[in-house]
């Protein structure tokens, strides 16, 4: 019985292989993306938006009949933020499904962990992640989209400049990104001028700070930086109004959410940050190429999801530099692909212009940061 | 000088909030000699159902009222589910028990409310007082108070009520104060009840200064262990002098010497205390029983 029911399901196999292998003889290969993101686990808030933002528009791709006539095959892992699991699957993605384009890698710690494994294979890579070193030096097959914290330090110094501020005060965590922001803002002080006179940390779970702000405030600093994210920042600056600090703030753009507002209440008001124009689409004048983009990423994602983050964006701007590329090589050949995603001109996308080449494989410049003030509990673009 | 103030001022802070951590951990510890690592949950569940009774519409003392209902209910259902199906367990197998229960409540806490980081609005205003050139919040005085009530309530509670006398008396000896007529499996029950009370008034009291999420029970349950340790587990009045102590050392060792390596100061006088008087600063030398 057994053996005639395998016979049976065997032939129904086939004839299902024929019909739809006939149905399908006017159809490309489909484009296999590879995605691995820490949608669950302490970098959720970055991955979690990335994954809807790629699902949401594969799914529009495929809906209007792929790229060119590729449909998209998304194969998607959850690394819950650990860069072994990043690892295995990538390798998963390469080996046994054997994806095209691989876009991924939510967390510095996750992205630079597979590179070597990616440049093996030959496997083009797009990071959502934001440390300068995944792109610097220049590896063959590995690019970005988010800003890096380089970037960052740099608008926030040139900003100071601007005012005429000498002498700055540093503040931060003891997460990844705080670390990696601290170097930046030490190493990139002395270029304008500069002078970090208080170096203070803190533990990121934390509850009170005002003893690193008591000593902050001892210091003849002109300004005080804090790079990081989650609730620090925002105790960082109900500490600072307690204290009774009146000196101009810096955060950095990992504050870039109204979370961040919501709790630091109006101890967040005359707080500067550079952030991606994202999250101030709707006072970017009008002659602003990237409005129009931003405006109709927000209102598609806010239709489906609720309130929107800059982290989607760089999904966003990762899949079209991607489906861009495809368009232009006119085939799904890795190494073709590669070669155009290196040759994005122009792209406009969500967190600024891209102009990719050989030397820079994100292909942004500072102008795609924006200068952000709040005021009366809200986004103000200043430049 | 005024650096100074500023430190034993932010310490007192911090400390206070540890302390009223550390008095959680007292009654169960009383009850049954266990560490109960599901404490830090208590405090975070408390503070989330209150969070997200007050966006449902209910005023802040309702909600308040209701989230010290809703943890104490669920202290009451760890101890009936996970606690008492094992009461032949060791101590030691107990205590992973409310290891296992704290990742369970934390998984359920992200299920239920997601990831966000939540606050709650101050007691009262947010103005800081000024004490010469140092600064306080109200709301830090607020826990400093119930910091207070709470260490004389738990005390009163020991000391002076037949309840307490008798669920103390089940830590000395369950058998025997099974055969004076004491309720154990009932003694038990109402000390998990009263401990995730108190942790969710913890919570209530904190959460305007140090925000909350799903997760932010671990670490605060972790400094109100150490603060427990150090002043002394089980002992309300060591709780509080373990707390205090933990705070001002960690705010004068960030001050004074470096704030990157302030826990691990903290960390190291914890040490330092264990290896000279293994059973806290106000705890009783290990008694063999036999």
């Amino acid at each position: 019985m057994r053996f005639l029911k395998n016979i049976v399901t065997l032939l129904a196999a086939f004839s299902l292989v024929l019909l739809s292998g006939t149905g399908m003889v006017q159809a490309k290969d489909t484009l296999k993306i590879g995605s691995f993101l820490a949608v669950t686990g302490p970098a959720s808030f970055l991955g979690d938006p990335e994954l809807k933002t790629l699902q949401m528009y594969i799914e529009e791709i495929n809906a209007k009949g792929g790229i060119n006539g590729h449909k998209i095959e998304f194969v998607h892992y959850d690394t819950k933020g650990k860069a072994k699991e990043a690892k295995n699957f990538v390798n998963r993605l390469i080996k046994k499904d054997k994806v095209d384009v691989i876009i991924g890698g939510t967390t510095s710690g996750n992205s630079l962990a597979v590179i070597d494994i990616v440049e093996k294979a030959k496997v083009p890579f797009i990071s959502l992640a934001g440390s300068i070193k995944i792109v610097e030096p220049v590896k063959k097959w590995v690019f970005k989209t988010p800003h890096t914290d380089k970037m960052a330090a740099e608008k926030i110094f040139a900003d100071m400049k601007k005012r005429g501020i000498k002498k700055a005060a540093l503040i931060t965590g003891n997460g990844g990104f705080d670390k990696s922001g601290r170097a930046q803002c030490l190493a990139l002080a002395p270029k304008y001028g500069i002078e970090i006179v208080a170096d203070e940390k803190y533990g990121n779970a934390d509850t009170d700070m005002t003893t690193q702000l008591t000593k902050i405030r001892a210091t003849d600093a002109q300004a005080i930086i804090n790079f990081g994210f989650g609730k620090a920042p925002a105790i960082v600056a109900k500490n600072i109004k307690q204290l009774g600090i009146k000196l101009p703030v810096y955060e950095s753009h990992g504050v870039a959410s109204k979370k961040f507002i919501e709790l630091a209440g109006d101890a967040a008001n005359g707080i500067r940050l550079p952030a991606a124009a994202l999250i101030v689409a709707d006072q970017l004048s009008d002659k602003d190429p990237q409005k129009k983009v931003l405006l109709a990423y927000k209102k598609k994602y806010e239709a489906k999801y609720g309130p929107v983050s800059t982290f989607g964006g760089h999904a966003y701007d990762a899949l079209f530099i991607t489906v861009e590329a495809v368009k232009r090589a006119g085939t799904i050949d890795r190494a073709k692909i590669r070669d155009e995603i290196e040759k994005t001109h122009g792209f406009v996308g969500t967190g600024g212009i891209f102009n990719m080449s050989p030397t820079d494989h994100l292909g942004l410049n500072l102008d795609a940061f924006k200068m952000i003030e709040i005021q009366n509990g809200n986004w103000k673009l200043l430049y | 000088m005024d650096q100074l103030l500023q430190f034993l001022i932010s310490g007192l802070t911090v400390g206070s909030i540890y302390a009223l951590v550390a008095l959680g951990f007292s009654i169960i510890y009383n009850a049954s000699d266990v560490v109960n690592f599901a404490q830090g949950e208590f405090v975070m569940i408390g503070a989330m159902s209150a969070i997200f009774l007050m966006k449902a519409g209910l005023s802040y003392p309702l909600a308040a009222l209701l989230a010290i209902a809703i943890t104490a209910g669920v202290g009451l259902a760890l101890e009936k589910f996970a606690i008492e199906p094992a009461k032949n367990a060791t101590v030691v197998s107990t205590i992973i028990i409310t290891i296992g229960a704290s990742i369970f409540l934390r998984g359920a806490a992200l299920l239920i409310w997601g990831k966000e980081i939540y606050g709650l609005p101050p007691f009262t205003s947010n103005n800081p007082i000024k004490i010469g050139n140092a600064t306080i919040l109200p709301q830090n005085l607020w826990v400093m108070l119930g910091t207070a009530v709470t260490v004389l309530a738990v005390k009163y509670f020991f000391d002076r009520t037949k309840m307490g006398k008798a669920i103390l008396a089940c830590s000395y000896n369950k058998k025997a104060a099974y055969l004076v007529g004491i309720n154990v499996k009932k003694m038990l029950l109402v000390a998990y009840g009263l401990s995730a009370a108190l942790g969710a008034a913890a919570g209530l009291l904190v959460t305007p200064i140090t925000f909350m999420s799903y997760g932010a029970g671990v670490m605060l349950g972790l400094k109100g262990f150490c603060a427990a340790i150090l002043g002394g587990m089980g002992n309300s009045m060591g709780a509080v002098l373990g707390g205090i102590l933990l705070g001002i050392v960690e705010t004068v060792g960030a001050g004074f010497i470096s704030s990157g390596y302030k826990d691990a100061i903290a960390f190291f006088v914890i040490l330092l205390v264990l290896f000279i008087k293994p059973s806290g600063i106000l705890g009783k030398g290990e008694a063999e029983r036999v």
